[in-house]
């Protein structure tokens, strides 16, 4: 008999570029703040799961938050570093070791596209010598074999973008809070063919924090407890296109996200249509069209129709990084996993303000998808 | 002035009719590059090193529109003069698909599918003055 899990405090630090403060210490704040969010101390924390990928050591946060002997494990795990402490401390509490915890990511990158080490990454010298060593290629080289096989215009993926900064206008945590014409998206500079300037996201900075407890103490904390149903992390199969691949295989896989989707689906025991919004990896504008279809909401090809006809707005059918997702928050590895998580436990009580979801959302859904070629999914509910 | 690889081991040079250099696996047959000694596909432990085909299709592609980051890059990187350069991946029959620049940077100029030949380029200048060469693929005329 496993243990059912709530999210019972959530904090962040605000994303985009903040001068002066620390990766750590954005994580260190958005600690507080989860703890305030749920009327505890740090001293009440039985343990923690951290990381972040540039920012330093989680574990040694304990220095500033306070020494109190809890079990604090550092993770690292590319892109799916805020996912995997999630799932970590998920697990902690389903099978019955400790009660209460925290999983925390965040971090803080230098400007401009991700300088890959690529040694780090398994890869040769000659790899970054040649002018390879760049995700923002993958992002392009995808999206444009998907626009060829299924029909996806170049106005959808500037629609993606505007939306999103639309939505982090009204998101008083996010990086861009201007909203971006779909004009002015497709007509920003070309950086990796089809994707434009305002089409990807950056690297930046930011910190979250989440507290999870045994759903059956949950009210202790909160009187809107949000229930974790689902938390999956997968990595890649052969024959799937992934990030910094000097080769891909003939035959093709589907990738992590339906690996992860699909376990994250059974484990929470419903299927795609019972999901009410979701916050879907967008490192660019492509991403977030293919993973609606990769995460199981829709055909390969539905997402043109789906998108220009408004269904992913906040208002839609189907609401879609409500936050502004990575193009409006930015990305700061070790954090974007939570945020996503953080965004959904405001809209699922309520309290999302000028972004929030009509008509009472139950179940909502995050996925963060990154370099080597993992993906991370949760289902929350109500 | 001589023309030196990037590195050695990833394409025959000098030669004529330069090709990649892989693995093949011993046990099914698969196809990596670069060389690597573990099959990713069946999860052999045995591989051979193979030349890899000269020509294949373009599966898809990209243009590089801003510098990259100087290093790793050893190109050209300063924003005043540097040229986009198109990237893709080149479907080679039997084998795999191989990431690689490509000579041509036009959009209008590149479709998927389209026939592909390996060729070496010019990448900088080293130390020692020679000339450090890259591979790419370049359109059949």
């Amino acid at each position: 008999m496993t243990t059912e899990v709530a999210i019972v405090g959530i904090g962040m630090h605000e994303f985009g570029r903040t001068e002066g403060v620390s990766g750590m210490d954005q994580g260190v704040i958005a600690v507080r703040r989860a703890c305030a969010d749920a009327g505890l101390s740090w001293e009440d924390m039985q343990f923690a799961f951290g990381g972040s990928m540039a920012a330093g050591a989680a574990d040694t946060m304990v220095s500033l938050l306070g020494l109190t002997g809890l079990q604090f494990i550092n993770v690292a795990n590319g892109c799916a570093t805020g996912g995997s402490a999630l799932f970590s401390a998920y697990n902690t509490i389903r099978s019955g070791v400790f009660d209460l915890g925290i999983a925390i990511g965040f971090d803080k990158h230098e400007r401009g596209a991700f300088r890959v080490n690529t040694k780090g990454s398994g890869l040769g010298d000659w790899y970054g010598a040649s002018g390879l060593a760049l995700t923002t290629q993958f992002f392009g080289m995808k999206i444009n074999r998907y626009m060829h096989e299924y029909g996806i215009t170049p106005s959808t993926l500037a629609k993606v973008s505007s939306k999103a900064f639309r939505n982090g206008s009204l998101n008083p945590m996010a990086w861009r809070r201007k909203p971006i014409s779909e004009e002015e998206v497709a007509n920003s500079p070309m950086l990796s063919y089809p994707l434009t300037q305002y089409m990807f996201c950056n690297p930046g900075e930011g910190g979250v924090a989440l507290i999870l407890c045994r759903a059956d103490k949950a009210h202790l904390y909160t009187d809107k407890p949000v229930y974790l149903r689902a938390a999956a992390v997968r990595s890649r199969r052969f024959g799937s296109f992934e990030v910094l691949a000097p080769s891909i295989a003939l035959e093709h896989n589907a990738g992590p996200t339906v690996d992860a989707s699909k376990a994250a689906f059974e484990m929470a025991g419903i299927g795609p249509d019972d999901i009410d919004l979701a916050q879907l990896q967008d490192t660019e504008a492509g991403a977030e069209v293919m993973h609606m279809a990769e995460n199981g909401f829709c055909e390969h090809g539905e997402q043109e129709w789906m998108i220009q006809a408004g269904e992913t707005e906040i208002g839609g059918k189907f609401p879609v990084n409500t936050d502004g997702g990575c193009l409006a928050n930015g990305e700061p590895i070790g954090a974007s996993g939570l945020r996503q998580v953080f965004e959904n436990v405001l809209q699922l009580r309520g309290d999302a303000g000028a972004r929030q979801v009509p008509n009472n959302p139950k179940v909502a859904y995050t996925h963060v998808y990154g370099a080597p070629g993992i993906s991370g999914v949760t289902i929350l509910s109500r | 002035m001589a023309r030196v690889p990037v590195t050695e081991g990833v394409f025959t040079w000098p030669s004529d009719k330069p090709a990649l250099i892989g693995s093949r696996c011993v046990k099914c047959g698969n196809h990596m590059f670069p060389v690597q000694s573990g099959c990713p596909k069946c999860t052999g432990d045995a591989t051979e090193t193979v030349e890899l085909g000269r020509r294949g299709t373009l599966w898809t592609w990209t243009v590089q529109g801003f510098p990259p980051k100087a290093p790793p890059y050893a190109g050209d990187a300063d924003p005043k003069t540097f040229k986009a350069f198109g990237v893709g991946y080149v479907e080679l029959p039997g084998e795999l698909k191989i990431e690689t620049r490509l000579t041509e940077a036009d959009p209008e100029k590149l479709k998927i599918g389209m026939e592909m030949e390996m060729v070496i380029i010019p990448l900088c200048t080293d130390e020692n003055g020679n000339e450090v060469v890259t591979f790419a693929f370049a359109p059949v005329a």
